[in-house]
């Protein structure tokens, strides 16, 4: 088991023929993921990579039987992806581009409302089951298929959750980048629910950082619902209120959103929380123990 | 990005909002024609910077008299005024915007922000307005009111009136407040507004609702489709490190430490950020290089760097997932030695090709510093830096 993705997941890539569609596509492919085809506007019948161009992800869908799709389309043009995919009938899209304007993103979350397709990110990593299925940017030889699950706003934060959880000999049931957009598809509550019905799963790795009340809500849904064991690691105690650190949802606004309340939150809810991002595996470990 | 006052209020005044009459001076000399245009007996210069807490600043001052308000132009402009939300030595103030003064019954307050966790665009509104609103939040939370607009209906007539009703207006002013509001949405909408903040909302004492300040924030990611807007940025108002960077198109904050930090990926440049607090030092810097860092970021990144010359040590930490880390390694190489680096540099490479890229380091003959994981490289930078 693993959650949203597994071996048996069919993907296309839209943005296929472009150059960041092209080379992770490829990687996806070598990793051993089951890519089914691509969807590029105009290409359609082609061939790349030796896999089917479509011009519509609903054509795509049709002939493939594809049931997961991620995005390298520019940012201007993202918006009009998901809700193309979701209206296709893929169910997991994950959707990697950075940039999209926040208007897009609240009316992308109204429709998919009442759609039910899972969209993760945009502005993130994408999501993996190592040694079965990889869609998006991670580099897949630092994973190992194992049982911690791990779900995180930053991409290079969650590679080194999972090296140290690899190389503790631990090893993750499915990795999820949910992004580090202020409005994005899953959230931590949604992972941690899948992650604690998840059999595979033995303790999860949850890793945040400053802006929006994710991480409190997270905390309260974890105080309720998650009985394994959880580990966490919270970025920005450093950062300066105001500033926009990097991603569009890292920011301090009107004094919220700060490390230390987020930090208090889940340990108050019976997280470890790791000091140190070097201090992840260790964490995880603990949580264990307990 | 941020918009001046006098900006933002042209944009209202485009969707048939009005605001106080008002005329924009970059010299004190122009005072008495701003007068001669606007009339009346008392004037408010207002200090043009992209921070709030002007007016305990002393950058908001009401004048009686031409000589008054020459004597406040000349006393503002070309100065660096410091207020409570900005940096220590403040930004500066290139321009005034010299406005009427109106007689004022009551100062609401009015607000157009993202609400991140009802997904929607939220309005807060309050009665106490011309005050702190984070202040009043935190003592008088019953005093602040909400509504959250679905994005298929818009916002609707409903919200509005709850939102006027609670306010406390009455009679007329009822469906002029929900015509306001519609008003202010339509230009957060169409404008990709991050930010809509009126504070104060005036009610004159005949009873109109007037902006008299007003706020506004573009959300970065749309500027692509507001050229009108992005090409009123104002780069004076932003840290000159902070502007050099953002053309380069690298993300960077400055902060108050001397510990330089170069990393890809803006969560582990927090952690990082962070990690050298706890070992006893403090950042220089925020600054993410990437997920397509070559070495001509990397030698970027090191001038962006070393301009600020608190920066005793500098730490590089990449995690290597699509970029290879001998690739970072030798544009590291490269950069000290076209840059010519005169600070001890702490490097920790971990990912794709780690191994070579530690080798390059080793064998470059500079006085790189190579770390083997992430806590010895943040203690190694702090005792450096020492």
């Amino acid at each position: 088991m693993s959650i949203l993705i597994n071996k048996n997941t069919k993907v296309i890539c839209q943005g296929f023929t472009g150059k960041q569609g092209s080379f992770h596509s490829e990687q996806a492919i070598a990793y051993g993921t089951q890519m089914v085809g691509g969807v590029t506007p105009g290409k359609g019948g082609q061939t790349h990579l030796n896999l089917p161009v479509f011009n519509t992800v609903r054509d795509a869908v049709r002939a493939t039987g594809a049931n997961a799709s991620m995005l390298y389309v520019p940012a201007a043009f993202a918006a009009d992806g998901i809700l193309e995919a979701a209206d296709a009938g893929v169910t997991v899209i994950a959707c990697i581009t950075e940039g999209i304007p926040v208007r897009d993103m609240i009316n992308v979350k109204a429709a998919l409302k009442a759609n039910g397709a899972k969209l993760i990110g945009p502005n993130c990593p994408g999501l993996i089951t190592p040694g079965e299925c990889k869609i998006g940017i991670m580099p897949g030889f630092i994973h190992k298929p194992g049982k911690v699950g791990i779900v995180s706003r930053s991409g290079t934060l969650t590679y080194e959750a999972v090296w140290q959880t690899t190389n503790l000999g631990l090893g993750q049931s499915t990795c999820v980048g949910i992004g580090g957009d202020p409005i994005k598809g899953l959230d931590f509550i949604d992972c941690l629910e899948m992650f604690q019905a998840d059999a595979q799963t033995e303790a999860i790795i949850l890793v945040g950082e400053i802006g929006g009340a994710a991480e409190e809500a997270a905390a309260e849904y974890i105080s309720a619902h998650v009985k394994k064991p959880v580990a966490a690691y919270i970025a920005g105690l450093t950062a300066p209120k105001g500033k926009r650190m990097g991603h569009a949802g890292a920011i301090i606004a009107g004094g919220k959103g700060t490390a230390t309340e987020k930090i208090a939150a889940l340990e108050k809810a019976g997280v470890v929380v790791a000091q140190s991002p070097a201090g992840l595996g260790a964490a995880v470990a603990e949580a264990m123990r307990r | 990005m941020n918009l001046h006052e006098y900006q933002a209020k042209a944009v209202l005044r485009d969707y048939g909002i009005a605001t106080p009459r008002g005329v924009t001076i970059a010299a004190a000399a122009e005072c008495a024609a701003a007068v001669d245009q606007l009339g009346g007996a008392a004037w408010v210069a207002k200090a043009q910077i992209h921070a709030g807490g002007r007016g305990k600043a002393g950058g908001v001052k009401v004048c009686k008299s031409v000589d008054e308000l020459t004597a406040t132009a000349q006393a503002l402009l070309g100065q660096r005024l410091v207020t409570y939300q900005n940096a220590p030595d403040g930004q500066p103030v290139n321009t005034l915007l010299i406005e009427e003064t109106l007689p004022i019954a009551r100062e609401l307050y009015l607000s157009i922000t993202v609400d991140r966790a009802a997904e929607r665009i939220g309005i807060v509104a309050s009665a106490a307005g011309g005050m702190d609103i984070e202040e009043v939040a935190a003592r008088e939370p019953e005093r602040i009111l909400r509504e959250t607009v679905n994005p298929v209906t818009g916002l609707m007539d409903y919200q509005g009136r709850n939102l006027a009703f609670g306010l406390g207006l009455a009679g007329e002013q009822i469906a002029a407040f929900v015509k306001l509001l519609k008003g202010f949405y339509r230009v957060f909408i169409d404008k990709d507004l991050a930010l809509l903040e009126i504070n104060p909302l005036i009610v004159t004492t005949d009873g109109r609702l007037l902006p008299l300040d007003c706020k506004m924030g573009v959300d970065d990611n749309a500027l692509y489709r507001q050229k009108a807007l992005a090409e009123q940025a104002d780069m004076s108002q932003i840290d000159p490190k902070e502007a050099e960077a953002h053309a380069h198109n690298v993300n960077y904050i400055a902060l108050n430490g001397n510990i330089g930090c170069m990393v890809n990926g803006a969560g582990l440049a927090m952690a990082t950020m962070d990690l050298i607090k706890l070992s006893g030092g403090m950042p220089a810097n925020f600054l993410d290089v990437g997920g397509g860092a070559t070495a001509e970021t990397v030698a970027q990144a090191f001038q962006i760097i070393l301009a600020d010359s608190n920066v005793k040590a500098v730490l590089i930490n990449i995690f290597g997932g699509i970029v290879r880390c001998d690739l970072i390694a030798e544009g590291i190489i490269q950069a000290v030695k076209e840059v010519g680096v005169k600070v001890p540099v702490v490097v920790r490479l971990e990912g794709t090709n780690a191994d070579k890229g530690r080798e390059l380091l080793a064998n470059s003959g500079l006085a790189i510093i190579a770390a083997n994981d992430l806590t010895e490289a943040a203690k190694r930078a702090v005792e450096e830096a020492k």
